[in-house]
């Protein structure tokens, strides 16, 4: 199946070239990281996290999205999502693989990344997301992979893969889960000590990663003429705006709980991000648009006949992606590190070289995705 | 007689069960000569010292914050950075073992604004050798551990730079090397190692010393107002210390505790 990867028509071929353009930039900025240390990022003593670690907590969400199709499909045999889960699948090893990317990027000493298999040390989060990660890596490519050889043979596909197909659901909580674990297992970090912080990751990125799959699909559909099939996106629509509001009010249980106990170290981080800090305040705009396309995206999206039209669903979920890319992807991290354990301000904000290096992680991930996705629409088309 | 058997069988086997399981935890937890010593989970080292070695149960600090002043503060962070060969970088990716801080940052829960205008305004910082530490917990490779005398000390070799540890620490007591430190060493002590770009570093509590039979650098420099020794022994100094004057530590209620103690 891997020959369609390379026969394609002049607009994708320009793509693969742009990402290919991109990949390396992001080798060159790459570079002068590996050279002259993680000193060429925005990051510092008090904020020891960025934008790469919140890159990976971010896609870890979309990628845990598969199991949006995975579950209406086999578990309540919703057979009209039978023609998208292949997307699902392979958008979830693009994800995965961008994940990986973005942390050993962010590694100070990344030739020695292996001392996390050398030396196994299953009292660390991290040991544990190792796991999760690379075992839902290898699920989705071993099911993506087998599904759509049995559909271009046209037969069924083998028994056997369902084990695999069912391990993938809870597996997929199970990224997240301990994503969520990794930050909200430390003491002296208020704004991730809370036991919501699992349900919020797996709710928002129950909302980003399929309104991320609508949004490709339809780019899919206007290149390739691949018809999802209809009614099949707006009610992926339904998971996405159901999933950002169950979001939006674990996101109030954060902020009651936080202000009406009135704890000074738990309300800090929250007062940093949304109001300011003792003058400090580089997310609060950014955190404010974040809610504001947040709470648009679920009002266009609760109108089913918004879901129906094209227009409304994918400007629906870009609201909804991109508050939740903002809330995930810039302020967790940040906001959990200011003010430090001193109660001193830092902020951060990327560098122009750390956007490189993830500009160039980026594109790799979307070079995977392209790759996949142009094998699966092609073994598609030839079915049909 | 059948009662008797099956009652038989099911004790047999809760027996077999707990005496397969006991062996394999300990050597989970285990593995190689010694039994403190982790080879999948984190647990307490031992210490491997010469003859003329400082030892104890519990090694512990005591600052008494109202003998520092500006020379002591000073003598102490110069004595301790040159010494272990801390570069001096300036910035927000400066890296410090042993620092000034105020008291009101220092104990955010603990002071008022009330305190006596002649009470101490800082006081040093450094890692607090925690009984439990959160930053042995999280490291994924065991590149910093804790020994059986309580020191938590850093394998710089074994470090991949993930940081995980200097977001687990909840007292700001860890310092990532962002560029090559070395540059940054105005003059190099050739007895203990410089360290490259991408590990973290902290304070020790001199275990290279303690080795060779010497106290802590800062200790040593400061005139009376640290004092050092074993927790788990009545007699040492920080025992009498602790239980003649009032002391706090940082952030007690974190559940790490802390084996640095403040006299106020």
């Amino acid at each position: 199946m891997l020959e369609k990867a390379i026969q394609g028509s002049k607009i994708y071929w320009g793509w693969i070239a742009t990402l290919l353009l991109l990949m390396s930039i992001g080798a060159a900025c790459y570079w002068q990281q590996l050279s002259h240390g993680l000193t060429i990022t925005g990051l510092s003593r008090d904020v020891s996290w960025g934008f790469y670690i919140a890159q990976f907590t971010f896609l870890v969400g979309v990628a845990a999205s598969a199991v949006m199709l995975v579950i209406p499909k086999y578990l309540h045999n919703y057979q009209k999502f039978s023609k998208i889960l292949i997307l699902g699948e392979f958008n979830a090893v693009a994800m995965v693989v961008l994940c990986l990317l973005f942390i050993i990027v962010d590694l100070g000493s990344p030739q020695r990344l292996m001392n996390v298999l050398l030396h196994p040390t299953p009292n660390s989060i991290l040991f544990w997301d190792m796991v999760v990660l690379n075992g839902y890596l290898l699920i989705n490519i071993l099911v993506g992979w087998v599904t759509l050889e049995a559909e271009r043979k046209q037969v069924a596909p083998p028994n056997w893969i369902k084990f695999f197909i069912y391990l993938s659901i809870p597996w997929a909580v199970s990224i997240h889960t301990v994503t969520a674990f990794l930050y909200c297992g430390l003491p002296g970090r208020g704004y991730w000590l809370t036991a919501v912080l699992a349900a919020r990751f797996l709710a928002s990125a129950f909302a980003a990663g399929p309104a991320f799959l609508i949004m490709v699909t339809y780019i899919v559909k206007i290149f390739t003429g691949f018809d999802p099939g209809k009614g099949v996106l707006s009610t992926l629509g339904k998971t996405v705006v159901y999933a950002m509001c169950v979001n939006l009010f674990l996101l109030l249980c954060e902020v009651f709980t936080v202000f009406y106990s009135q704890i000074p170290s738990h309300m800090a981080h929250l007062q940093y991000l949304f109001a300011g800090y003792h003058g400090h305040g580089v997310l609060v705009a950014w955190m404010w648009s974040a809610i504001i396309m947040g709470v648009v995206g679920i009002l266009i999206l609760l109108v089913p006949a918004n879901r129906e039209r094209d227009n409304m669903l994918v400007i629906g979920c870009f609201l909804i992606f991109l508050g939740a890319w903002i809330d995930k992807g810039l302020g967790m991290i940040g906001g959990g590190f200011v003010p430090n354990p001193l109660h001193e301000i830092t902020e951060y904000v990327p560098s122009q070289l750390e956007l490189g290096v993830s500009l160039g992680v980026y594109a790799t991930g979307f070079l995977v995705l392209t790759i996949l996705y142009k094998i699966a629409i092609g073994v598609k088309a030839e079915v049909e | 007689m059948k009662t008797v058997r099956r009652d038989f069988l099911k004790v047999a086997a809760v027996t077999a069960f707990g005496w397969g399981i006991c062996p394999t935890v300990k050597a989970l937890a285990s593995g190689g000569a010694r039994p403190s010593e982790g080879l999948f989970f984190a647990s307490r080292h031992a210490v491997h010292v010469g003859p003329n070695a400082l030892k104890a149960q519990r090694w512990a600090m005591v600052i008494d914050t109202t003998k520092l002043n500006e020379k002591v503060v000073q003598d102490i962070v110069q004595v301790c950075h040159t010494t272990h060969n801390v570069p001096d970088i300036s910035g927000q990716q400066n890296i410090k073992w042993i620092w000034e801080a105020p008291m009101e940052n220092l104990f955010l829960d603990d002071l008022h604004e009330f305190q006596p205008e002649s009470g101490a305004k800082t006081a040093l910082a450094l890692c607090n050798h925690c009984d439990n530490p959160p930053c042995v917990r999280v490291c994924p490779t065991k590149a910093t551990f804790q020994r059986e005398d309580g020191i938590v000390i850093m394998d710089f070799h074994r470090c991949i730079g993930c940081r995980y540890c200097m977001a687990g620490c909840p007292y700001g007591s860890r310092s990532f090397n962002f560029q090559d430190p070395r540059p940054f060493i105005a003059k190099t002590t050739p007895d203990f190692p410089t360290r490259t770009k991408g590990v973290v570093e902290k304070c020790e509590f001199c275990a290279e010393r303690l080795a060779e039979g010497k106290m802590p650098a800062c200790v040593e420099v400061s005139e009376g107002a640290l004092a050092f020794g074993d927790l788990a022994d009545p007699e040492s100094e920080v025992r009498k210390l602790l239980a003649e004057r009032f002391s706090i530590r940082r952030s007690p209620t974190l559940g790490t505790n802390p084996c640095v103690y403040y006299l106020v």
